[in-house]
C-alpha cells in the first residue's frame, strides 16, 4: 500500500523567517548536515530591524518525504516563526548576484565584455588586463555567463546565493 | 519589571526557578556556579541534591520527570561539568523527557578565549537539546528561564540548556514575572483537526483486522491520556500494543493487551502488526527498533498517526491519515467521533481477527523453563518474575506503589517483558538513546520524587558500573533504592549479537575482573544480597524489599540465556526468532539466514 515509497526527487525553494539572535544559523545549518539534506543555496539576512527578524531562503534537493521532513524540522526550531515552500506555494522569483573577475587581454577581452553586454552584466571593475562583472539574476543564467567567460579567462567568481519571493500580492 | 530591591542573577534564577514550581534541583558545584550555590544556600524552598558524576544528574531529573510528569531540573558547571551532562540530554531528547539543564560559563568577556574551564556549551548541546540558551544580559535571564521550562514542557516535552556567564549570575538582574514573560514564538499544535479525526473514525469503522499501536507520547500527554486509551480500546475492542516508552499506559494484564511490540516484542503483537488492515499509532513514532524493515512493516494496513511533533509524522513510515495533536485530545475527540458515529463496525470480522491472534497467543512465546532443583541454575526472566509476584504481593499489604528503572540489554528487554506494568509513569528505561547507566541515578531522581515507593533499578552487572558512583548520593539522602542485578558475567545483549550474527566470538563482551557486589554495597553503607541459585532466590528478593534503605541484590544468573522473541536488524515482523522453547529447524535455519544489508543495521 503506502509501502511504495516515492524515489523521485525534486527542487524546493525554502524561505524560513528567524528572530535574528546568536546560533540561529548554526542551529540551521546544523539541522541540514546532522540529518543528512542538502543544501544547494542558503542565504541569510536581517529583513525586519523593528521585530528582529532575518529571513533565510534555502534551496535544497530531495524526495518529497525529504521536503516535507524538512519543513517540518526547521518548523520546530523555537526561533522559527514560518517556513514557507516558494516551490510549491506558487509562482516565485529567484534571483542571486555574482561577480565574475576574467583576466584576459587581446581578443578574449574583448570577447568578454561582448558577451557581457549581452548578457547585461555590468563592470564594475576594470584594469587593462581584467575585468570584474556584476551579474543578478536567475542561477541558471548566472551559471551559462561563467561556462562562457571560462575559456576567455575566468580567474574567480563570487556569488551570493539565491533570494527568492512569490510574485504577486501574496508574502509569507 | 524592575525590582526595588537589587538582587543578584543568581537569586534572579532562583526566583524564577521557585516561580516555576521547582522543589528539587540535581546537580554538582564548580568555579562558575558557585553564586548561584551561594544563592541556594540563604533559601529552603528548593531542595538540591548533590549527585557524583553531573551524568547521573541529567538521569536523576529525567527520572524525577518521568515518575511525576514535571520538569526536571539540572545544575552544573562550566566545561567538564557541561560535557558530562551531555549523554544525558540527548538520552532525554530522543525519549521526549523535559529537563532544564543549568550550566554554567566563563564570563561574558572571556568567551571565546579558551579561558578555564571554558567549553562551548551552546555549540556542543545545540543538536543534543530542544532548545539551548546563552544569556548575554542580565535583563534577559528570567525571560530566558520561563521560556526554557514552557519550551522543554510544551509540545514534544525535552531538555533545554540555559548557559549562565558567571558575571551575569554576580550582576544584579532584573526580574520578570512567568506571566509577563511573553511565550508567543513557541505554540505547538494540541488540539487536532476535527477533518483528520472524522478521517481516522472511518477507517478505524472499515477496520476488519485492527490494531492500536501506542507510545511514550501517551505517557507524556499525562495520566489522563492513559485513561483515556483504556476507554478507547475498550470501546472499540480492538487489540493494543505498546512500544517499550508506552508500557504502563495501557494495563499489562488486560486481555485486550499484546503485550510490547518491536524488536523483542511479543510473537502475538508482531504478528498482529504484520496482518492489520488498520493502524492507530498513538504518541509512537514508527522507529527502527519496532518496525523493522520497513518495507515490509504493516504491509496491509491503512495507517493513522497521531503526534504531537509534526516532523515525527511521514519520518519514516508513510501514513494516510496524519493528525497533530496532544494524545489526550486526540483520543478525546477520537473517542468522541466514534460514539457520534452511526457506521457499525465489523464485529464479526474483529471476532475472527481475535481469534487469530489468540492462536498466536497460544503460542506462549515469553515462556521459559526454571529447573526448581536446589542447586539449580536462575533464569533471568524467572528472577524478575519473582520480582514482580513477590513485590506485588507484598505491596498489597503495605499499599507501597512500584516504580522500576532499568539499565540497558538484555535484562531491560526481560525486565520490559516480564515486569507487568498496570499504570503510566511507574517504567522509566532509557529506550531511545539505550543509555547503559541510566538506571541508578533515574531510580535516585525517582525516589527523591516518590519517598515512600519502592524503586527497583533493573539493571546487568556491566551496566550499574557506569553509574555506579552514585551509590555514594544514595547513602548520602537516605534514599531506599534497591539495585537488582541480573548478572550474568556478560554485557549479554552483545554476547547474543555475537552469538547470533557473529558466529560465537565473543570479542570483549566478557565482564571480566567483577567488583564483590555485596561488598561494594557495603562500603556505599547499603546492604548486599546474592542468590547463585534457584532456591536462593525467593528469600533474597523477601529480603531486599523488606530492608528501608539502599540494597545491591546480586543475582547469578544463567550465562548463555537469549532473549527472546527476536526480529533481527533487517528482518520483517512476521521473521520474528522464537527461542530455543520453541525452535524449529526452519527457525534455526533462518537465524543464520541475517542479510548483509540486516547486518550493517545497529
Ligand atoms: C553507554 C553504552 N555503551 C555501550 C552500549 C552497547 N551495549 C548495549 S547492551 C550492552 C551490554 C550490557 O551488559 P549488561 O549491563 O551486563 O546487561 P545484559 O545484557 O547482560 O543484561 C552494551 C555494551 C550501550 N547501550 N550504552
Ligand atoms: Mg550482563
Amino acid at each position: 500500500m503506502s509501502a511504495q515509497i516515492e524515489k523521485t526527487e525534486r527542487t524546493a525553494t525554502i524561505a524560513v523567517l528567524v528572530d535574528n539572535e546568536p546560533g540561529i544559523l548554526a542551529r540551521v545549518v546544523g539541522l541540514f548536515s546532522g540529518r543528512g539534506y542538502n543544501i544547494d543555496s542558503l542565504t541569510v539576512a536581517a529583513v525586519d530591524a523593528a521585530q528582529m527578524r532575518s529571513r533565510i531562503n534555502i534551496v535544497t534537493t530531495g524526495t518529497e518525504m525529504v521536503i516535507e521532513q524538512i519543513k517540518a524540522q526547521l518548523s520546530r526550531l523555537v526561533p522559527v516563526y514560518q517556513v514557507s515552500d516558494l516551490t510549491r506555494e506558487g509562482p516565485h522569483i529567484a534571483r542571486e548576484m555574482a561577480m565574475i573577475k576574467v583576466v584576459a587581454t587581446g581578443e578574449s577581452r574583448v570577447e568578454s565584455l561582448r558577451l557581457a553586454d549581452a548578457f547585461r552584466a555590468r563592470v564594475i571593475d576594470a584594469t587593462t588586463g581584467s575585468f570584474v562583472f556584476e551579474l543578478t539574476g536567475a542561477t541558471d543564467k548566472l551559471d551559462a555567463f561563467i561556462e562562457l567567460m571560462r575559456p576567455l579567462g575566468l580567474a574567480e567568481v563570487s556569488r551570493t546565493g539565491i533570494a527568492a519571493i512569490a510574485r504577486g500580492t501574496r508574502t509569507i | 519589571m524592575s525590582e526595588p530591591k537589587s538582587e543578584s542573577g543568581a537569586e534572579i534564577l532562583i526566583r524564577a526557578l521557585k516561580d516555576q514550581g521547582v522543589e528539587v534541583i540535581f546537580g554538582y558545584p564548580g568555579g562558575a556556579v558557585l553564586p548561584i550555590y551561594d544563592a541556594l544556600f540563604n533559601q529552603n524552598a528548593i531542595r538540591h541534591i548533590l549527585v557524583r558524576q553531573e551524568g547521573g544528574a541529567v538521569h536523576a531529573a529525567e527520572g524525577y520527570a518521568r515518575s511525576t510528569g514535571k520538569v526536571g531540573v539540572v545544575l552544573v558547571t562550566s566545561g567538564p561539568g557541561a560535557t558530562n551532562a551531555v549523554t544525558g540530554l540527548v538520552d532525554a531528547l530522543m525519549d521526549s523527557i523535559p529537563v532544564i539543564c543549568l550550566t554554567g560559563q566563563v564570563p561574558t568577556h572571556l568567551i571565546g578565549n579558551d579561558a578555564f574551564q571554558e567549553a562551548d556549551t551552546t555549540g556542543i548541546t545545540r543538536p543534543a537539546t530542544k532548545h539551548n540558551y546563552l544569556v548575554r544580559r542580565s535583563e534577559d535571564l528570567a525571560r530566558v528561564v520561563h521560556e526554557a521550562f514552557h519550551v522543554a514542557r510544551t509540545g514534544r516535552p525535552g531538555p533545554v540548556v540555559i548557559d549562565l556567564p558567571k558575571d551575569i549570575l554576580i550582576a544584579p538582574a532584573p526580574y520578570t514575572e512567568p506571566s509577563l514573560a511573553t511565550q508567543a514564538r513557541y505554540n505547538p499544535r494540541t488540539e487536532p483537526d476535527p477533518g483528520q479525526i472524522a478521517k481516522a473514525v472511518a477507517l478505524l469503522k472499515s477496520a476488519h483486522r485492527p490494531v492500536i499501536y501506542s507510545g511514550g507520547g501517551v505517557i507524556n500527554a499525562g495520566p489522563e491520556a492513559s485513561v483515556l486509551l483504556n476507554e478507547l480500546v475498550r470501546l472499540t475492542g480492538f487489540p493494543c500494543t505498546s512500544t517499550l516508552m508506552g508500557l504502563g499506559a495501557y494495563p499489562a494484564k488486560d486481555p485486550l493487551f499484546l503485550g510490547m511490540l518491536g524488536m523483542h516484542g511479543t510473537y502475538e503483537a508482531n504478528l498482529a502488526m504484520h496482518g492489520c488492515d488498520v493502524l492507530l499509532n498513538i504518541g509512537a513514532r514508527f522507529d527502527d527498533r519496532v518496525t523493522g524493515r520497513l518495507n515490509a512493516f504493516c504491509p496491509n494496513a491503512k495507517k493513522i498517526h497521531a503526534d504531537i511533533d509534526p516532523s515525527s509524522i511521514n519520518k519514516n513510515v508513510p501514513v494516510d491519515v496524519p493528525i497533530v495533536g496532544d494524545a489526550a485530545a486526540v483520543l478525546r475527540a477520537l473517542l468522541a467521533a466514534w460514539k457520534a458515529d452511526t457506521q457499525k463496525p465489523h464485529t464479526q470480522a474483529i471476532a475472527e481477527w481475535w481469534r487469530q491472534i489468540d492462536i498466536w497467543r497460544g503460542k506462549e512465546c515469553l515462556r521459559f523453563t526454571q529447573s526448581m532443583e536446589k542447586g539449580a541454575v536462575i533464569k533471568p526472566q524467572y528472577a524478575i518474575q519473582r520480582l514482580y509476584e513477590i513485590s506485588q504481593e507484598m505491596n498489597a499489604k503495605s499499599g507501597k506503589e512500584t516504580y522500576i528503572t532499568t539499565e540497558v540489554g538484555q535484562h531491560q528487554m526481560w525486565a520490559a517483558q516480564h515486569f507487568h506494568f498496570m499504570k503510566p509513569n511507574r517504567w522509566m528505561t532509557s529506550g531511545g538513546l539505550g543509555t547503559m547507566g541510566y538506571g541508578l541515578p533515574a531510580a535516585m531522581g525517582v525516589q527523591i520524587a516518590h519517598p515512600d515507593a519502592l524503586v527497583i533499578d533493573i539493571a546487568g552487572e556491566a551496566s550499574i558500573l557506569m553509574n555506579i558512583q552514585e551509590m555514594g548520593t544514595l547513602a548520602q539522602y537516605r534514599l531506599p533504592v534497591k539495585v537488582f542485578i541480573l548478572n550474568n558475567e556478560y554485557m549479554g545483549m552483545v554476547r547474543q549479537w555475537q552469538e547470533l550474527l557473529h558466529g560465537g566470538r565473543y570479542s570483549e563482551s566478557y565482564s571480566a575482573a567483577l567488583p564483590d557486589f555485596v561488598k561494594l554495597a557495603d562500603s556505599f553503607h547499603a546492604s548486599g544480597l546474592r542468590a547463585t541459585s534457584v532456591d536462593q532466590l525467593d528469600d533474597v528478593i523477601r529480603e531486599m524489599l523488606t530492608i528501608d534503605r539502599a540494597v545491591i541484590a546480586d543475582i547469578a544468573v544463567d550465562q548463555k540465556e537469549n532473549c527472546y522473541p527476536m526480529i533481527p536488524s533487517g528482518a520483517a515482523h512476521n521473521e520474528m526468532i522464537l527461542g530455543p522453547e520453541h525452535e524449529t529447524a526452519e527457525q534455526s535455519s533462518r537465524t543464520a539466514g541475517v542479510t548483509d544489508a540486516g547486518l550493517a543495521l545497529v
